[in-house]
């Protein structure tokens, strides 16, 4: 009972995402700047916007709804912390894991987006709806994708729970190497599910303002923009744990916990070389990029590893 | 004609994608601009009224101010206006320092829209590039001039500063730096497939429409209209210089993106034939206090395209008329015509790529015949006896002022 | 649609080179030496035509007579655009034009400054 307390709250729950959305938000700020030949954030900065943010007065506008508007930051920050204890980050196994929690983790990840589309709508400003629908719409477009090749990998493993899934590609490591391409079209996907740059249309800055979070202000805001935070090493996390189990074999967990940081970080590196790297798609030409191209590769994947199955050794 | 059930969406006065307030009112059919409404005139500061106050020398530095981008193109052009009136001729030397100035200019307002077209895709890393190559031309300009922008060279008669030799170098050093930089920008352009992506059949403007409409600058130059009034009417050092009048024919936010492209490659050969072909003399000759009466237009290719001041004097020191269009009025008829069919998400790129400047644009426009009885419309008279009732309401007389004003007159 | 991501050869370069912003105020950058700061005037040389006064256009100079051929010049910072028309105006050469740009005060009347007629060359600021 102590046990499950301590992973909810400290690790690998609350507080470590906490700090660790602070480590992540200023390692990709401060990438994203030298790629841009500039300066960028001091180390601290991400935990100083957060303070400023909760000391500033909440807005709530007269035509909200007030109870949604500021529960939807709450459940955004609750769907994001969730998913972490059902990813194995020190040893083959998670926190909790049961036969199935592939679903349950990546239906936790996309709760966060209808909280964000709930709270945009109960907002009531203009911006705030075309951010909240253009949210929804691009989840069309790379749910799909981002689904099929995290299936792809458990199929090969044969089984429904994460925990399984990494016990099996420790055993064969080789295996790894079948999923390249569910992994580099995973990582295309997760931009999507991030929300950054060349998929960043729900929050486009200089179109509607801030998209969904336009009439967020004070604490909401410092939850809403800690949930994105949090959302990303969640994200990341998921990635690490499917697509590069490597070093689970060692006895140490502390050690395991430092390869699994630093593979996060490089993924995070990657993730930000690629939102600098692209201008902001349209709405209609990402949902035809992601159904021409990433659809139809993440299928070929799935087929690649029901072929894979058959043919190799268990 | 829009549906009712269409969403109304205000871009501005305030908002990200612009730098300057001016209100759109676009109706969203999804996501789908059915209809678009433009009002100006959230930038009006009384200039030409202010003009009127002023001598001519005061008024040089008031006429730079009216825009922070094209304030050499709005100096110049007003005191050519004042010059045809005086009669002066001002030396070669000084042409050729202000047509120097005037391509900077160009230089700096072109890498400042690359910049700016960037962010409104949401591009910052191109954004972030253009603007640090930016300094260098505003580090040269500061050199020369005194100042990063608003550069006050120009006085009545010629120029106020000459260049020296080590500027010259510098000059020439900026130019090739910039110029390998520029041709960076021109390979991403055509090559840049996201970029490409938002910048082509967007904000589409047919060559008829971009005449009917009364397009100038960049922006009819894309839909393949050949006006620039550095060729038709060269005024400056122009007729002595060579260079080619940039056009496109793709019509569309693309097509304006590779004119502003050529256009600096254009400026970049230019400053250098300036720098090879400066006579010496004099800067400046001595201009007169009080202009003799007379009236003159003066046009001139600003950045964002045809500038046009009007100037009338009454033989005292102070003008009695100071008239300004600025490019971007003439344009901003177009950018309805352009939104219409387009998508929300590429409203702040057609806007951007007229490269509206509406500092400039909000400047008064008398209308010939007008219904006295309208509700929407007020003459000069009406509106100063508005002003006054309006102070007498809050307790602040000017009959004092009047009869002062009556004594002295 | 050719493969997007054609800046990444720069952006990975630049990774390695030094920032191009300057960390002021830690780091100041330099001005060129013809840059239009901050005004200076000499008392000795001012003949008092306050031609100066006439032309320009924010009415930032005030040349004020302390005595038989001793002026004293009260600048107005805040008004000043540093367009240097008065130091072409003046026949006496009695103004000049210093490239010091940092000019903020907390205190708005630290912003009139106050040229004495009995200094010869040095300033002398009123608080």
């Amino acid at each position: 009972m102590l046990k499950a307390i301590f992973y909810i709250l400290v690790f690998p729950g609350f507080l470590f995402l906490f700090m660790f959305g602070f480590i992540a938000e200023y390692v990709d700020r401060k990438l994203c700047a030298r790629f841009q030949n500039r300066i960028g954030p001091p180390w601290f900065q991400p935990v100083a916007d957060f303070i400023k943010l909760i000391s500033k007065e909440k807005i709530i506008p007269q035509e909200a709804d007030a109870t949604i508007f500021i529960l939807m930051p709450l459940l955004a920050l609750a769907a994001s912390i969730a998913p972490i204890l059902y990813i194995p980050i020190w040893s083959e196994h998670a926190a909790f894991s049961f036969d199935g929690d592939i679903i349950v983790v990546l239906y936790l990840l996309t709760v966060t987006k209808l909280a964000y589309f709930l709270g945009g709508w109960y907002s009531r400003s203009v911006y705030s709806m075309i951010g909240a629908v253009r949210s929804l719409t691009q989840l069309f477009a790379y749910e799909v994708p981002l689904f099929l090749c995290i299936l792809a990998p458990a199929m090969l493993a044969d089984t429904w729970s994460l925990s399984g899934m990494v016990s099996f590609y420790n055993h064969h490591l080789g295996y790894w190497f079948c999923n390249i391409l569910g992994f580099a079209v995973a990582l295309v996907s997760l931009l999507g599910k991030l929300e950054k740059v060349p998929f960043d249309i729900p929050e486009a800055e200089t179109e509607i303002v801030a998209g969904a979070f336009t009439e967020y202000s004070g604490g909401l805001l410092a939850m809403l923009r800690m949930s994105l935070n949090i959302e990303m090493v969640t994200g990341v996390s998921l990635l690490v744990a499917v697509f590069l189990p490597f070093g689970l074999k060692l006895h140490s967990p502390a050690v395991i916990v430092l390869i699994y940081l630093a593979e996060v970080f490089l993924i995070i590196a990657v993730i930000t070389l690629l939102r600098s790297l692209f201008a902001r798609l349209r709405l209609d030409q990402m949902i035809n990029f992601c159904w021409k191209y990433l659809a139809p590769l993440a299928l070929a994947q799935v087929v690649v590893n029901l072929i894979l199955k058959g043919v190799l050794p268990r | 004609m829009h549906d009712p059930r269409d969403v109304q969406v205000p871009i501005g006065p305030q908002h990200p994608a612009l730098k300057e307030p001016e209100s759109f009112l676009i109706s969203l059919h999804g996501e789908k601009i059915t209809d678009a409404t433009i009002k100006l005139g959230y930038n009006h500061r009384g200039i030409e009224k202010g003009c009127e106050e002023r001598s001519y020398i005061r008024d040089l530095y008031l006429v730079e101010r009216i825009c922070g981008i094209c304030s050499h193109s709005h100096s110049t052009c007003f005191v050519q206006a004042v010059e045809e009136i005086a009669g002066l001729e001002i030396p070669p030397r000084a042409k050729y320092i202000r047509t120097l100035i005037s391509e900077l200019e160009r230089i700096h307002s072109h890498l400042l829209w690359l910049g700016v077209a960037g962010h409104e895709v949401g591009f910052d890393t191109l954004l972030m590039y253009t603007w640090r190559d930016r300094e260098v031309v505003m580090d040269v300009l500061a050199l020369i001039s005194g100042n990063r922008v608003n550069y006050s060279m120009n006085t009545i008669g010629g120029v106020r500063r000459d260049i020296t030799p080590k500027q010259k170098e510098e000059v020439l050093k900026a130019t090739g730096i910039l110029e390998e930089r520029t041709k960076y920008y021109i390979w991403l352009a055509q090559n840049e497939s996201t970029l490409l992506e938002r910048l082509s059949k967007v904000g589409t403007l047919s060559r008829d429409d971009a005449e009917r409409l009364g397009a100038v600058g960049p922006t009819a130059r894309a839909s393949g209209i050949a006006h620039d009034v550095r060729k038709d009417d060269p005024y400056a050092a122009y007729a002595e210089l060579d260079f080619k009048v940039i056009t496109a024919n793709q019509c569309d936010v693309y097509g304006r993106t590779l004119v502003r492209l050529g256009e600096l490659m254009e400026s970049y050969s230019m400053v250098r034939q300036i720098m090879q072909k400066l006579p010496d003399g004099p800067i400046s000759i001595k201009a007169p206090r009080k202009i003799p009466a007379g009236q003159a237009v003066s046009r001139y290719e600003a950045p964002r395209g045809e500038d046009f001041h009007y100037v009338r004097s009454n033989g005292t020191d102070k003008p009695d008329r100071v008239k300004v269009r600025a490019p971007t009025l003439a344009n901003i008829q177009a950018v309805a015509k352009m939104l219409e069919g387009g998508y929300l998400a590429d409203l702040p790129i057609v806007i951007a790529a007229i490269d509206p400047c509406f500092s400039c644009t909000d400047r008064l426009i008398s209308l010939r015949q007008t219904d006295a009885q309208s509700k929407n419309t007020a003459t000069w008279e009406s509106l100063r006896l508005k002003g006054i009732e309006w102070y007498k309401s809050k307790g602040i007389d000017f009959s004092s002022l009047n009869k002062k004003l009556a004594e002295s007159l | 649609m050719s493969k997007p991501g054609k800046m990444a050869q720069q952006l990975i370069k630049s990774l390695f080179k030094k920032p191009a912003t300057i960390n002021y105020p830690a780091q100041k950058s330099e001005m060129a030496e013809g840059f239009r700061g901050k005004l200076k005037f000499k008392a000795h040389l001012c003949i008092g035509c306050k031609l100066c006064m006439r032309d320009c256009p924010t009415d930032a100079i005030v040349i004020r007579k302390v005595g038989e051929k001793k002026f004293e010049a009260e600048i107005d910072i805040a008004k000043c655009i540093s367009c240097a028309q008065c130091v072409d105006s003046c026949p006496a050469n009695a103004l000049d034009i210093t490239p010091e740009f940092e000019l903020a005060r907390l205190d708005r009347m630290k912003l009139k400054v106050l040229f004495s007629a009995d200094t010869d060359d040095d300033t002398k600021e009123k608080t």
